[in-house]
């Protein structure tokens, strides 16, 4: 297999678990089932672990394509410092979350999956990975030079006027007008 | 990786900027309201546009409507199925869980039979042939397969999830009817029946003394279920697209866990966990009017005994045996097509990492802008990757030009000997596997007599069949009906496909030797370049060759103009029928097709045709 990173793909699965077990958490609520604050708290870790996968990490190799709108969200989760950029952290995290799932069936699928993307994230960390926020690079001004008091308009490439002159002995094989004159000796 | 010019264009977005456009349009036509001429010029843009959408898109539309109408009177037959009288007394514990559960499953059985259709490469490549001759149309839609499987295994985890939902109601249900112990309580009592003969039940709970999660994790049914849902999970969270272009091994190795799915999906029903009262015993017991009396049925004097319930028999296996025997065919004729004999004749290295590869197979017929899965099995035994075919018909070999991107076109490019400066032998070169071609020919190509080829970026690389079969047909008959091709090729830099420049350069020599130079007019437009690539062309801007391309016909900068391309076009053909055709990006598509309705007056009617190349 190509050097993958792991971290995209546990991204996505922690994501998806993140959402199935806000589900699974909203119909034990709203059912009323047995063991309901199990329901509860998976809505409240589901809903968190959502929040923290869905900015996209920059990616160490080739571009990296960002989530609508991921950009307060990147602003957020760098907030936390290592806590966030480390993978093993949020390894342990989404196994530490998901246990609680494991107690009512509403949240057991919610709880496989997030463990699932526990494992993708503890196999990204071995390798080295870690979380990098996408954030819009700002170019510096290009600075003109002193000698240049008016920049060139033309966009496409053209050689400057003294360039598109010809010389005077060759004038006749010439396809074109001099758009300055010429002198035999300049 | 993959190099190749696929563009799957889906019915939604053109739909989506059909609207745009309509709605743009008739803000136009508002400010205009007074003059009638505007009234006509409006509505036979309508008709224009409706007329090429339809043609375009209307079968995909049609298909598409037929499915979801297909999906939404499974759902409801289903659901009323499980209403009658037969299930009263489940419905008495699970109320209409039952039937939001049942509904979704059975669209679930008619969903996975038809996902496995579209990746049946090779059975659609031999329907395509055969519908071919009957309509055109018809045979691009077969093109749009992969986004027909896209859409079925969407609808698929809708349904999963509305089954999932519905039945974690219908557990925790069973689970309370027998806890709320009390005989004057009917799902209790339900719950009750069976304990002797275990047979006979209608309650999958059989005690109080357990949870719903033990009772999922001990039941075939939720084992199975928990098992195929999982499988789902992890082949959709690696197909996005993000995962899919950057890795693709990853992608395509999760994506077997569908042999688990199948599996999973046919065993799920062996439990018989769905279970109803038997007709012998709805015969002697009629739940509607022996409901009431439940604390006496059995006793004796009553006319209810006691109800006697089966679960019903598997039924998914009917639905998606077929399917499953077709896809194991696939495999099986996919196999052999790898096992026939590729033996690769010519190896070119082209620069900017771009491998040409001519290859002979016994039996290859393949017709212009069609593609072709490769293996290499020295490489990979189970990566198949697909390549267009850059070779035209009337050659003698045919040919693919491989960029070097990833990890198996590279180690495809050392087994080559590209990072060797000696020639090699021909018994050393890598066995390769063909499997093909696929795609709809566009022969539509030589149907006009004026033909405009826009190309952008990679999908420059079908028109080097068509253009050098264009030149073929000419050479060898004398009458072809295409009489002058204008080319226009927008790449950000040409050096990836500097092959490609390679290719006008040898048509334009040829051209001018048969004294045709005027047959191919082409453009290369380059749409973006560093400063120092400009300070280069700066200095050669006298030079009679371009710079860039070494042709005859100077490369120009930014992007084409298309009104005043398509303008000249129309005053120097004036009355003829103009073709389009376009392999780039759905924007230049909106682009060209806006341009070839305004350009197309009286005399020359610009034509504009969406190939999926």
């Amino acid at each position: 297999m190509g050097k993958i990173e792991w971290a995209m793909w546990a991204n996505e699965q922690a994501l998806a678990a993140g959402l199935i077990y806000a589900t699974g958490g909203i119909v034990g609520v709203a059912g009323q089932f047995r063991g309901w604050q199990f329901a509860a708290f998976g809505i409240a870790a589901g809903v968190f672990v959502c929040l923290l996968e869905y900015p996209r990490s920059k990616r160490g190799k080739g571009t990296s394509v960002e989530r609508t709108g991921q950009y307060c969200f990147t602003l957020c989760v760098k907030a936390f410092g290592p806590l966030t950029r480390n993978y093993y952290v949020r390894a342990f995290l989404h196994a530490a979350l998901c246990v609680p799932g494991g107690f009512m069936l509403a949240t057991v699928l919610g709880c496989v999956c997030l463990g699932i993307a526990s494992l993708i994230y503890l196999s990204a960390a071995i390798h080295g990975e870690h979380w990098e926020p996408i954030l819009p690079r700002t170019e510096p001004p290009k600075r003109v030079g002193d000698s240049i008091k008016e920049p060139p308009q033309n966009p496409p490439p053209r050689p400057p006027p003294e360039l598109r002159r010809k010389k005077a002995d060759k004038l006749e094989t010439a396809a074109y007008d001099n758009p300055m004159s010429v002198t035999v000796n300049e | 990786m993959v190099s190749h010019g696929l563009t799957v264009v889906t019915a939604f977005p053109d739909l989506l900027l059909c609207f745009i456009y309509q709605i743009s349009l008739f803000c136009g036509f508002l400010q205009n309201l007074s003059s009638s001429l505007h009234l006509i010029f409006y509505l036979s843009l309508q008709f224009n546009i409706m007329g090429n959408f339809a043609a375009n898109e209307g079968l995909s539309i049609f298909v598409i409507l037929v499915w979801l109408g297909i999906n939404a009177f499974l759902f409801v037959h289903f659901y009323m199925a499980f209403l009658i009288d037969r299930y009263y007394y489940t419905r008495v514990i699970l109320g209409h869980a039952l039937s939001w559960a049942r509904a979704p499953a059975a669209c679930l059985n008619f969903n996975c039979l038809l996902i496995l259709l579209p990746v049946c490469r090779n059975l659609l490549s031999f329907l395509r042939g055969s519908i071919q001759c009957c309509s055109r149309t018809a045979a691009r839609q077969l093109d749009r397969n992969l986004t027909f499987h896209k859409l079925v295994a969407y609808m698929i985890a809708l349904h999963t999830a509305i089954h999932i939902i519905a039945h974690l109601f219908n557990f925790e249900r069973f689970m309370d009817s027998q806890l709320m112990i009390n005989s004057s309580y009917l799902p209790y009592v339900l719950s009750q029946i069976g304990n002797n003969d275990n047979t006979s039940y209608l309650n999958p709970i059989r005690s109080n003394e357990t949870n719903p999660t033990i009772v999922m994790f001990t039941t075939i049914a939720g084992l199975t279920g928990v098992v195929i849902t999982l499988a789902l999970i992890l082949i959709i969270t690696s197909s996005m697209e993000v995962i899919r272009r950057s890795y693709f091994e990853v992608f395509w190795f999760t994506h077997h866990l569908f042999i688990v799915f199948f599996i999973g999906l046919v065993l799920h029903g062996v439990g018989r966990i769905v279970r109803g009262q038997t007709l012998e015993s709805v015969a002697v017991h009629n739940p509607i009017k022996c409901h009431r009396h439940f604390e006496t049925w059995g006793k004796n004097g009553t006319n209810c005994p006691e109800p006697a319930f089966a679960g019903n028999p598997p039924m998914t296996w009917k639905w998606v045996v077929g399917p499953m025997f077709l896809y194991v065919c696939e495999r099986l004729v996919r196999f052999y097509r790898s096992q026939q004999k590729v033996v690769i004749t010519k190896v070119v290295m082209h620069p900017s990492k771009t491998l040409e590869l001519q290859l002979k197979k016994k039996g290859f017929k393949m017709e212009v802008g069609q593609y072709v899965f490769m293996q290499c099995p020295s490489i990979s035994q189970l990566e198949w990757h697909p390549f267009t075919l850059t070779s035209a018909p009337e050659e003698d070999h045919f040919s693919v030009h491989i960029r070097i991107v990833g990890d198996w076109t590279q180690a495809l490019y050392t087994a080559c000997g590209g990072d060797k400066t000696v020639v090699l032998d021909a018994w050393t070169l890598p066995k390769v596997a063909v499997d093909g071609p696929f795609g709809t020919a566009s022969e539509d190509v030589f149907r006009y007599e004026v033909v405009m080829l826009v190309g952008a970026g990679i999908g420059v690389t079908p028109f080097a069949s068509v253009l050098k079969s264009v030149w073929y047909k000419h050479v060898q008959e004398n009458n072809v009906f295409t009489k002058k091709i204008y080319f226009y090729w927008l790449c950000p830099e040409t050096q990836a496909f500097e092959w490609f420049a390679d290719l006008l350069q040898s048509l334009e020599r040829q051209m001018t030797e048969k004294n045709m130079s005027d047959f191919l007019s082409y453009n290369i437009y380059l749409t973006r370049w560093k400063d120092a690539e400009a300070a280069h062309l700066r200095v050669q801007y006298e030079a009679e060759d371009d710079p860039i391309t070494g042709l005859k016909q100077k490369t120009r900068y930014g992007k084409p103009n298309w009104d005043n391309e398509f303008s000249t076009i129309a005053t120097q053909h004036p009355g003829s029928k103009v073709g389009v055709f376009l392999c780039g990006p759905t924007a230049l598509a909106t682009a060209l097709g806006k341009q070839c309705i305004s350009h197309t007056e009286s005399g020359t009617e610009f034509i504009f045709n969406k190939e999926n190349f």
